[in-house]
């Protein structure tokens, strides 16, 4: 394999990235550089093109135009089986045929590195299991949970499909679609503050779908902010405002600080 | 942190169900070396495995050493390769669909088997008058394997869209192609003479009656190949249940698992059937079976289903020639009247995980 060795720290490079589905209008031109150890948010309104984006951040969808690059090189040229050494990806929804157990779906997050296995192996789908809370569901039938503690198996999933640092000391990159979608209160914070953690103490880049903008104001470094016919990148604080809400979603809303000073919005007319 | 149970409660460890099917098969083995049209004692069984492994001196002409060495045991081993063919297909079928009511006949290779043995018995009497068209017959051996091949082929060539397979259309294209395979042996059938329609009819109820030893060598090293290639596909099946585009996301060559996993059953059932005849439910019943008592994962499912799939036809031959003897019955007859019954009942036993 012509693996070339990606240096540290590499972001993953969105070049004037066109956006939208094939034979559809373009939804947008997104021209950003997505840091690793960082968590980025893409927020917008529906169908501006989020999970498009996501689809073709992962490599799963080409690009309508412009080009994702990784370490240096074009997403595209990277093989499957290497890429899915890089990063893991989250859908919305996964449906699991058949009756497999949460810690086999778990297991199934390490088939990249059946090849070269780790050799804490045994232990990453149990690690990953106790890191979402579902340690004590591991031999239950993943379609037996109810939809938020699958949710957090499939999560447990991703997280061991790069769970440990690459030898070549390559960015590993997270890429979650609404992962707080089906979650309690209680699980969406400890999932945000989860892979926030992950982001600053791994150096993991991690990305995300959201739709709770207050949970993207406590959590995510920078946003990616689709909508009105424009995409705007940069800093949560600097780029997710009232003004930016009452642009792109038409939702007035005023800034309080909750009791640990961290700015949220409260709608406040529609 | 308390350790964590491994394993499901109410499964058996892959060791364990592996082991267990192992037995079954050679259990089934013995007890159908035994049974027949000429019973066979098991001290006699002893005295003629010992005669023919050359440790005790063969007479030649003790009808029960003919009988095993000629006719039981290439029946035996026969049912053994059948059996495992259609286990293992099913099971590669079930993880390909991710359908749990897959069966290797949706891909065409049963009903194009079965019209080119059809076209064989009816037309090739008028073309190649000399040569002979009864069951386990060469020419019809190879006119129905090529037929289920070309069959699988078509289907498979319907299927493909924007540059991949779509299982969706290959499982309209399999029903509706099907249909076609089933309107010309109809048609087949109808112009048909009296001892045509019957050699149609037996070929199609399925039977190891005509198995010799160079048969049961040919679909035996088929169906072992088909068996190394397609255990190789257990973890990229595992990762299909996820969906074919989280498997891919997971570096899961998912095309090349599709294409092997289509040609291993074509290859397999293609071979079992041409030399037998269409032994049904075999292919559905045993992963089914397999998933209930051991888990859905196709390192287990797959071997264990080729290892219960031996088993249910050897014992389903047992019954064939002994229920009526000396008579048979064919044996997709008695592959349907065992195996759905036990099927249903393990059905609601088990409903809830189903």
């Amino acid at each position: 394999m012509s693996a070339k060795p990606l240096p540290s720290g590499d972001p993953l490079v969105c070049d004037q990235l066109g956006v939208g589905l094939p034979g559809r209008p373009l939804l947008a031109t997104v021209h950003a550089q997505l840091q690793p150890g960082r968590f980025t948010a893409i927020l917008g309104p529906n169908g501006a093109g989020k999970s498009t984006l996501l689809s073709m951040l992962s490599g799963q969808r080409a690009p309508r135009s412009g080009s994702v690059g990784l370490g240096g090189r074009v997403l595209g040229r990277i093989s499957a089986p290497e890429l899915a050494r890089l990063r893991a990806v989250l859908p919305q929804e996964t449906a699991v045929a058949f009756d497999f157990t949460v810690q086999e779906v778990v297991e199934m997050g390490r088939f990249p590195h059946r090849q070269a296995p780790s050799r804490h192996e045994a232990r990453i789908a149990q690690d990953a299991m106790q890191a979402t809370g579902v340690a004590h569901l591991a031999t239950r039938g993943v379609n037996t949970l109810s939809g938020g503690e699958r949710a957090r198996a499939h999560l447990a999933r991703a997280l061991a499909q790069i769970w440990e640092p690459r030898p070549d000391g390559a960015t590993r990159w997270l890429l979650l679609d609404e992962p707080t979608a089906a979650l309690d209160l209680a699980h969406q914070h400890q999932a945000m503050a989860l892979v926030r953690r992950w982001a600053v103490e791994q150096g993991i880049g991690v990305v995300a779908v959201l739709h709770d903008l207050n949970l993207a104001l406590r959590y995510a470094h920078d946003v990616v902010l689709m909508g009105a016919g424009r995409c705007d990148v940069g800093p949560t604080a600097q780029t997710l405002d009232a003004a930016a809400i009452a642009r792109v979603w038409g939702v007035q809303c005023s800034e309080v600080r909750a009791s640990d000073g961290v700015a949220q919005f409260l709608v406040a007319a529609g | 942190m308390q350790p964590i149970p491994r394993r499901a409660p109410g499964r058996l460890s892959p060791r364990a169900a592996l082991a267990l099917g192992l037995a079954l098969v050679l259990l089934a083995f013995v007890w159908g070396s035994t049974q027949g049209a000429y019973a066979i004692t098991t001290g006699q069984l002893w005295q003629v495995l010992m005669q023919a492994v050359g440790a005790v001196p063969a007479p030649e002409n003790a009808p029960e050493y003919l009988v095993f060495v000629n006719i039981r045991l290439p029946r035996l081993f026969m049912g053994v390769a059948a059996g495992a063919g259609l286990g293992l297909a099913g099971a590669l079928m079930q993880g390909l669909f991710r359908n749990p009511l897959a069966d290797p006949g949706l891909i065409g290779v049963s009903s194009g088997a079965a019209l080119a043995a059809a076209l064989t018995i009816v037309l090739g009497m008028y073309w190649l008058p000399d040569l002979p068209r009864t069951l386990g017959s060469w020419p019809l051996v190879t006119m129905a394997f090529s037929g289920g091949l070309i069959v699988t082929a078509l289907i498979y060539g319907l299927a493909q869209a924007d540059g991949g397979t779509r299982m969706g259309l290959m499982l309209l294209a399999g029903v509706a192609v099907n249909a076609l395979a089933l309107a010309g042996l109809g048609y087949l059938n109808f112009i048909s003479t009296d001892e045509q329609l019957r050699n149609i009819q037996m070929w199609l109820l399925g039977s190891l009656g005509g198995a010799r030893w160079s048969a049961v060598a040919l679909v035996g090293g088929v169906v072992a190949v088909a068996c190394s290639l397609g255990l190789a596909l257990a973890r990229p099946l595992n990762a299909i249940a996820l969906g074919e585009a989280q498997a891919a996301l997971l570096g899961v060559p998912v095309e090349r698992t599709k294409r092997l996993a289509v040609l291993v059953t074509a290859l397999a059932v293609g071979a079992v059937t041409a030399a037998t005849g269409i032994i049904g439910f075999i292919g559905l019943v045993a992963p089914h079976w397999v998933r209930l008592v051991a888990g859905p994962d196709h390192r287990v499912v797959l071997p264990c289903s080729a290892l219960l799939g031996a088993t249910l036809v050897l014992v389903a031959d047992v019954v064939a020639r002994t229920i009526v003897k000396p008579a048979e019955l064919p044996l997709g007859v008695l592959t349907a009247f065992i195996g759905v019954p036990l099927f249903l009942a393990m059905l609601r036993q088990f409903r809830g995980k189903v």
